[in-house]
């Protein structure tokens, strides 16, 4: 394991509220190696963000970290001092939000923040708006030097999202979270910002972490891809293992239901009934034993732990363990 | 930027045309022939007749106007009817005082209302917290005039730190005939300013470009003061804009109880004798003044805030 760059180790994440302890985060534990692009793919609320945000440690006030720990190049984050945390954000562990549109500081000039994030530098002014120009050529905005003096509302949503990524890749970082960077933009520019996050991550050899619930975007960027559901990791593996054989019943609902993999014309779009469980009233065993059309008995009495099935395929669903795996 | 003040101002000339003309004709409709309150009813028919041509007030109404506008232009706002001087010098001569009086009020008012304010939204829910939302709602709900009364009271007459009435000679006098007046209309917008800013500056931490300055590793000293009270602090620019015109009513009750000089209490005197050119006059620079500070607090806004610049 001595190439991982991020480790998330049984890291399990309370929000404290008023019904109770949220129980956002079970367990969660993958990694993530020096300059792979791995995704993490599951519906709203299975806990993403909660997971990047951890990783960040910018969580809300209510966020308590139960147990587990994140380890990046072997450094444990969750007990790192807040000042030694500050000087990892936006230097060797950069973000892409989701929403281009309120990512950036509306009264301040592009090139006015781009210049910002270079606190740490001691280059002159002129040299980081240098910096800055450069990258956003890089990202594939024209005439760069002269969009510095814009602002941010002077951008389409696509540019924007293309600025952000010429951020978090400014100061050069091993690893660039991308949380769901493409959800916001309409399909021909989802394939742009793809296309140039990977040549991207080909020239800086930075690794990514892809969140996304889009799985035609994970399957064409990603090496590996982490499934969640409600809080827990259900599947994880290589992406073509994944996506041909998939070992849990959720990522095969899941796949089922990307309008990518409906071949026939139909009036209903596939769904997977019923609700993602409560987090704060967690039924005993499986997660998803209630939408589960192939519970069984077991699945209401234990979890299921993510087993190995092969190597670069770990799953977590009791069906693997029998004698005669479905 | 410049196209953008250029457009403003016109706005703001346009607003001025329209308040005056309006004030013009709703003087006109007060009933009761102002010439015989102004000389009583003892007066000449003759005198009644003289007076009545010299303020043209026997001429169709629109040509009462046209008259109006063509003498303001010369900067003649005519004479008062009673001692016969200009109408200009006697309103330039009180401005000052309204004008130190309302400078002073949000100068102390605002600047404690923004370090309350962000102070309250730096420690959300906490005691202090809460003490400052009391005490702020509390001297929101006060009304200036029973400050005005109640601070004259303890302050001038049992305490007897500041002066009563009166707006002193010299710079510190003047200064210290300031305070009581300047305490009593600024008070209430403390408390207004610092909701205010508390609010705005709650919301703006909660946006996500926050969330992206902190992704960067910036301080938070640089994210509260550069990145967020920037966007913070612009309705609070806007209302104060706006305040101005509530501070020139509010200093009308201000110059009563202290005896102060001023704008107010000149347009007061000048409506109980009809004294048309005087109200006028008053009017039309109070309503200029309020119109210059909005157009004012837009342009500091469009300096901070590069998206207001395209709207007009």
């Amino acid at each position: 394991m001595s190439d991982s760059l991020l480790e998330i180790d049984r890291l399990s994440v309370d929000y404290e509220t008023a019904r109770g302890d949220l129980k956002a985060l079970r367990d969660i534990t993958f990694d993530v190696k020096k300059g792979e692009i791995v995704g993490i793919v599951g519906e709203s609320g299975c806990g993403k963000s909660t997971l990047i945000s951890s990783i960040l440690r910018l969580t809300a006030p209510n966020t308590r970290f139960r147990e587990g720990e994140v380890r990046f190049k072997g450094q444990d984050l969750l007990t790192l001092p807040e000042r030694k945390m500050r000087d990892l954000r936006g230097a060797d562990i950069s973000i892409v939000f989701q929403d281009p549109m309120q990512t950036h500081n509306p009264v301040l000039s592009v090139g006015r923040q781009m210049v910002d994030i270079q606190h740490r530098s001691s280059a002159s002014r002129a040299d980081k708006r240098r910096r800055a120009a450069q990258m956003l050529g890089a990202v594939g905005i024209p005439d760069p030097e002269a969009r510095l003096d814009q602002f941010p509302h002077e951008f389409s949503g696509g540019m924007r999202q293309r600025i952000a990524i010429a951020m978090a890749l400014i100061s050069e970082p091993s690893l660039l979270i991308a949380d769901e960077p493409t959800t916001a933009l309409d399909a021909t520019l989802e394939v742009q910002v793809i296309e140039r996050l990977r040549e991207l991550q080909q020239e800086y050899n930075c690794a990514i972490l892809f969140i996304s619930h889009h799985l035609g975007v994970i399957a064409e960027l990603c090496d590996r891809v982490v499934v969640m559901y409600a809080g827990a990791v259900v599947e994880s593996g290589e992406v073509r293992e994944i996506f041909h054989n998939p070992k849990h019943p959720y990522t095969r609902r899941l796949i089922d239901c990307d309008p990518g993999h409906i071949k026939e014309r139909a009036r209903v779009l596939p769904t997977i009934p019923g609700e993602v469980p409560d987090l704060a009233n967690l039924p005993q065993g499986c997660i998803f034993q209630d939408r589960c059309d192939q519970a069984m008995p077991r699945c209401a009495g234990d979890v299921p732990p993510l087993t190995t099935l092969k190597v670069g395929h770990q799953a977590a669903c009791w069906l693997n363990q029998m004698e005669d795996p479905v | 930027m410049l196209h953008y003040a250029v457009r403003r101002f016109a706005l703001a000339a346009l607003i001025v045309f329209v308040a005056v003309t309006a004030m013009f004709l709703m003087i006109r409709a007060v009933p009761g022939d102002p010439v015989q309150i102004m000389l009583g009813p003892r007066a000449t028919p003759e005198l009644q007749a003289r007076l009545t041509a010299e303020l043209a007030l026997d001429q169709p109404i629109w040509n009462q106007l046209a008259i109006f506008y063509g003498n303001l232009l010369q900067g003649d706002l005519g004479v008062d009817v009673f001692s016969g001087r200009p109408v200009t010098s006697i309103v330039l001569q009180q401005l000052p005082y309204t004008l130190e009086l309302i400078v002073a009020s949000i100068l102390w008012s605002a600047s404690l209302g923004i370090a309350l304010g962000a102070y309250a939204a730096a420690h959300p829910n906490t005691l202090i917290d809460r003490i400052t939302a009391a005490v702020s709602v509390a001297f929101v709900a006060a009304p200036a005039f029973v400050v005005a009364l109640l601070s004259l009271l303890v302050f001038a007459v049992h305490l007897r730190w500041f002066p009563a009435i009166g707006v002193g000679d010299g710079v510190l006098d003047r200064l210290n005939h300031l305070v009581l007046p300047a305490f009593a209309i600024g008070l209430s917008w403390v408390g207004y300013v610092a909701r205010l800013v508390r609010a705005s500056m709650l919301e703006v931490m909660g946006e996500n470009h926050i969330r992206t300055a902190r992704a960067f590793g910036l301080s938070e000293r640089r994210i509260v003061m550069i990145y967020a009270l920037r966007i913070a602090i612009l309705p609070v620019v806007t209302v104060i804009g706006v305040g101005i015109g509530f501070l020139l009513s509010s200093a009308v009750f201000a110059e009563i109880v202290f005896a102060r000089p001023g704008l107010g209490k000149l347009v007061i005197d000048s409506i109980t004798t009809r004294n048309y050119p005087i109200v006028m006059g008053a009017v039309l620079v109070s309503t200029t003044l309020f119109v210059v500070s909005t157009a004012l607090a837009d342009l500091i806004n469009a300096w901070l805030d590069p998206r207001a610049r395209s709207t007009v």
